[in-house]
């Protein structure tokens, strides 16, 4: 693993799009190591969170401190893949793209890196499939096939939207159990999840979010009946006539008075 | 008599082999970029940017009448600003990259016929928009040649970070700080054959060189990396073929080429392995796993 996780600080993060808020007002702290997972109903601003810790998404308010750590050294496999299918590329070449930061865009594999490659797509049970062309695979063969890239990339961040979206039960495993060994070599995920018992399986610690955070803490706190229920209510607001937000200044008027 | 046939025009005329070396460097280096541009579903792009070159050409025209510097930088300007402007209007507004390349071409086209008409003939029209195969002199060979040279070491240069954009262009764009500079790269490489071709076969039919055989090396092979040289190679014979017809049956050279890189591709929409007609036809009993 090339630099070292740094734990990624948010600062009262706004984050949306077109002045609207998905994500409003989220402090917390993700350590280095940490598995976090981001729970919360449709429309509370996950994948939203996920762009921005990503770099994709500039913040509207507040800021991202990812301890010096560029958008580069994170990795981020996003819900919706935007990936060709029919491009003529086998696995193995898809996954050694992983490698493209390192090799850069001129440079050729090397021994080290073919190896690494293989025992990436070992790791995720794609073996014999090296040759295959991404467009005969089933949904969840491209999916290890994505994980494949990800081991490939080798960053000390890794960022997962909803990634057992089309899966089976022997994938899940396989890829929870990566997940673990992801924990184990100090890196940090952060994984967007929908199915909750995937969360409270692997992830020891939880955002509950429902644009603000419900809760931020231990998984089985998190995910305990009050916390889900007061969620699902601040789920799906949406004000057609929404006024301009005053938290910050309120914040500071509050501030000066004391 | 087969000699005289397919040898003889060019042994007997010069004009024969400059047309000849001209639409050969034309197509090796365009017919590449055609399979990238198929790749990106962007088979239309290269239509549209060809109509963009014109009002640049005309304005060229314009100023300096026929003169190659003039007409070229004029349509490499204008194409250029057209693709910028395309790229940059589907980064920043509602529009996708089809619709505002679309919007602007239109403009363009119809300033480049406006301008053609404020001064020349329909006649002129008819040179810019079907060019002279037959009429190349030094300058525009040397201008193909160096396009497709340039085009050649850019393609192998980048050909890396052109499959990642157009594969995954998010994840391009997190592994180098100038992934986002890759779609630039392409299109003002298919500006530069496009201006290059137009002298040649014109606007129109730079575009058929440049797409019919990479429509048909896809139906041939799933390979990318054969399917770049396949694609050349098959538009090199199409230039052959087409001038060899064009100078026994009188007609016009770029229609000509076209024509025969028409046929080719006709051949391999039927007989294609990687996606021809044929392959409809399978064996009757399925493998066993």
């Amino acid at each position: 693993m090339s630099p070292a996780a740094a734990p990624i600080r948010l600062v009262n993060l706004t984050l949306g799009y077109d002045r609207r808020p998905a994500v409003h007002h989220l402090d917390g702290v993700i350590a280095p190591g940490e598995a976090l997972a981001v729970c919360g109903p449709n429309g509370a601003g996950k994948s939203t969170l996920l762009k921005g810790l990503a770099g994709l998404l500039a913040p509207l308010g507040g800021a991202i401190d990812r301890g010096g750590l560029p958008p580069r050294d994170i990795a981020y496999l996003p819900q919706v893949v935007e990936i060709d299918r029919s491009f003529p590329i086998d696995v193995f070449d898809f996954a050694a793209l992983g490698a493209a930061r390192r090799a850069g865009l001129f440079g050729g594999l090397g021994r080290a890196e073919t190896a690494r490659v293989e025992a990436a797509i070992g790791a995720v049970g794609l073996v014999g499939f090296e040759d295959r062309a991404l467009d005969t695979l089933s949904g969840g063969q491209m999916q290890r096939a994505l994980f494949a890239r990800l081991i490939v990339q080798d960053l000390p961040v890794i960022l997962l939207d909803e990634p057992f979206g089309a899966i089976d039960e022997a994938a899940i495993e396989d890829l929870l159990a990566l997940i673990a060994q992801w924990g184990r070599e100090g890196r940090t995920v952060v994984a967007v999840l929908h199915e909750l018992d995937l969360a409270r399986r692997a992830f020891p610690r939880t955002l509950l979010l429902a644009r603000e955070a419900i809760v931020w803490g231990a998984t089985e706190e998190a995910l305990s009946p009050a916390p889900l229920a007061r969620a699902r209510e601040m789920g799906e607001a949406y004000d057609r006539e929404a006024r301009e937000c005053r938290r910050d200044e309120s914040l500071r008027e509050r501030a000066d008075a004391l | 008599m087969l000699f005289d046939l397919l040898l003889q025009p060019f042994l007997d005329y010069g004009f024969m082999r400059r047309a000849l070396v001209g639409a050969a460097a034309l197509a090796l280096a365009g017919s590449p970029l055609g399979v990238f541009l198929i790749l990106r579903r962007m088979s239309l792009a290269g239509d549209a940017l060809s109509h963009a070159i014109l009002p640049g050409a005309a304005l060229g025209y314009l100023i300096a009448g026929l003169s190659l510097p003039a007409m070229t930088l004029g349509g490499l300007a204008a194409g250029l600003v057209v693709a910028m402007l395309a790229g940059a209007v589907a980064r920043f507004t509602a529009l996708r990259e089809d619709a505002s390349l679309a919007a602007f071409y239109l403009l363009s086209l119809a300033l480049g016929v406006t301008l053609v008409s404020l001064k020349g003939s329909s006649v002129d029209l008819l040179h810019v928009l079907f060019g002279s195969a037959l009429a190349l002199d030094d300058a525009a060979l040397l201008l193909l040649a160096g396009v497709a040279t340039v085009t050649l070491f850019a393609l192998a240069l980048f050909y890396r970070a052109l499959v990642m954009d157009t594969l995954d262009p998010i994840f391009l764009r997190q592994t180098t700080r100038l992934g986002g500079l890759a779609p630039f790269l392409f299109l003002t490489l298919v500006v530069l054959n496009l201006v290059a071709g137009f002298h040649a076969l014109g606007t129109l039919m730079a575009v058929g060189l440049i797409m019919l055989p990479a429509a048909s090396a896809r139906l041939w092979t799933r390979d990318l990396a054969a399917a770049l040289p396949l694609a050349a190679a098959l538009g090199a014979g199409a230039a052959y073929t087409g001038l060899v017809f064009s100078y026994h049956s009188g007609t016009p050279a770029g229609p000509a080429i076209v024509l025969a890189a028409g046929l080719a591709y006709s051949a391999s929409l039927v007989f294609g392995p990687a996606g021809g007609l044929t392959r409809l036809r399978r064996p009757s009993r399925h493998l066993e796993g």
